[in-house]
């Protein structure tokens, strides 16, 4: 049994190492958008703006909280909370390594290695409506009204394509666990090419990543902060640090966003070809764990990449994309997994 | 059993003190000095036109009963797929017929056109 607080110790560096990694994106996406607009973006505080990320905690926290006197106050300050905590505690059931020895006890790198695993993270997911839709509420204003009722129809219906894409997975993984079914992709197909779920399960992959951009209200699908119609769209009303850990939880957001199609279609934490490096358990862990950290890494710039090249949809084009393109076509990948399945089982 | 779920009560409560706690500091360092305009509500720099307690459009109501509809029948397919090498024909069959079932019912909203947003 491993004593408490290794898992403390295990949740105390996730939680810092998320928080970091969140914060930095947001500096990270600053200076790509940049770059690809050919501005120079901040360049100013620390070594390449580095420091930029703590100048605007700062700033934040000193900024006057407005609350709105049309606002319902309590839910006003809850919100934001609420959107937060839920951002933060998903990562609980993603794997970022294989078993490492610590301290003498063998240490899964998973924070819960819970069952439920993928029904704990859309459980949360569709929580996470919670802190949007009442924060567009409380605030007693149109636009975040707007706002908030876009993005939780949004996030709804985007939520039903996520859930039916996994399904194909879970049939070739047979299994709910995350760590499963990153055990599953560490087999080869046909000798070269690493059982990723990304080429056994190409099109619930394509729909998941889709889903997963409109379920994180990214660019191309950020119609509920759509700036030219809804000013800021659910956080219109908020100011100071409130609107900080909006920022924070919608980054967090897509970290984990990302790490959950590294743990679903590309193999987690596996390095492929790894098995007959030779190099001792100890440094294989660390490097999974790098393996991990670099593949979300690449999955999150393609996120900034594509927030900064393609423009926005129109509401009608979302809800057409998500309820007559992408439902239909996760319901005929669930069947032709099925079928496919059936075929080499025979 | 329910062991397993600690870390993540810990975590959500790490959480919820992260929040709560910039929130507060923010109020502890940010000034507070609240005047009429300020506090009003945002409305693009013009008087605020009545307040947001308004009807909104029914379609939102639409997609979440939809919404529920689907978000069923995903439930249902969670514990099929983890055993569906197990169930072999017999559960493909079974699933088809289930979803054959709901089509019926997707391809009517469609018909009706409950999912045009205009």
């Amino acid at each position: 049994m491993i004593p408490f607080w290794i898992i403390l110790l295990k949740i105390v560096v996730v939680l810092g190492v998320l928080m970091t990694a969140a914060a930095l994106v947001t500096f990270l996406e600053r200076r790509i958008s940049a770059f690809i607009q050919n501005r120079i973006g901040p360049n100013r505080v620390g070594p390449q703006g580095l420091f930029q990320i703590m100048a605007d905690l700062v700033k934040l926290v000193m900024k006057e909280d407005i609350v709105p006197t049309a606002a319902n106050k309590t839910v006003h300050d809850i919100a934001p909370m609420i959107s937060i905590s839920i951002a933060l505690c998903t990562f609980a059931v993603i794997p970022f390594g294989n078993t490492i020895e610590l301290f003498g006890y063998q240490v899964k790198l998973i924070i819960a290695d819970v069952n439920i695993g993928i029904l704990f993270i859309l459980a949360m997911t569709s929580m996470g409506v919670y802190g949007v839709s009442l924060a567009g509420w409380s605030s007693n204003n149109k636009y975040s009204l707007l706002g908030g009722l876009r993005s939780s129809a949004q996030l709804i219906s985007y939520e039903l394509a996520m859930g039916l894409s996994i399904i194909g997975v879970l049939m070739v993984a047979e299994s709910l666990r995350l760590d499963q079914i990153v055990m599953h992709q560490t087999r080869y197909l046909v000798g070269w090419l690493p059982a990723w779920n990304l080429f056994v399960q190409p099109l619930g992959f394509v729909i998941f990543f889709v889903a997963a951009f409109a379920e994180t209200n990214r660019l191309p699908f950020d119609l509920p902060e759509a700036e030219p119609e809804l000013v800021g769209g659910y956080h219109t009303e908020y100011s100071g640090m409130k609107f900080g850990l909006f920022m924070f939880a919608e980054y967090a957001n897509m970290i984990t966003s990302s790490a959950l199609i590294t743990t679903l279609f590309l193999g987690g934490w596996h390095i492929p070809f790894s098995e007959n490096w030779g190099v001792s358990p100890l440094v294989m862990s660390l490097l999974q764990v790098l393996a991990f950290c670099v593949k979300v890494s690449i999955v999150v710039f393609f996120f900034i990449m594509v927030r900064w090249t393609i423009p926005r949809f129109r509401y009608d084009q979302l809800m057409n994309l998500g309820w007559k393109v992408l439902l239909p076509l996760s319901i005929a990948n669930v069947l032709g997994t099925g079928l496919a399945i059936l075929l080499i089982s025979s | 059993m329910i062991e397993q779920y600690y870390p993540i009560f810990v975590m959500i409560a790490g959480g919820v003190v992260f929040g709560v706690l910039m929130g507060k500091v923010n109020e502890f360092l940010g000034p507070s000095r609240p005047t009429e305009e300020k506090s009003s509500t945002y409305e693009s720099g013009m008087e605020p036109i009545k307040t947001a307690r308004e009807r909104f459009s029914i379609k939102f109501y639409m997609v979440a009963m939809l919404f529920i509809i689907f978000d069923i029948e995903v439930v249902f397919l969670y514990p099929w797929a983890v055993s569906y090498k197990q169930l072999g024909i017999q559960g493909f069959v079974t699933m088809f017929v289930f979803i054959a079932v709901l089509l019926v019912g997707y391809i009517y909203v469609w018909r009706k056109g409950a999912l045009e947003w205009d």
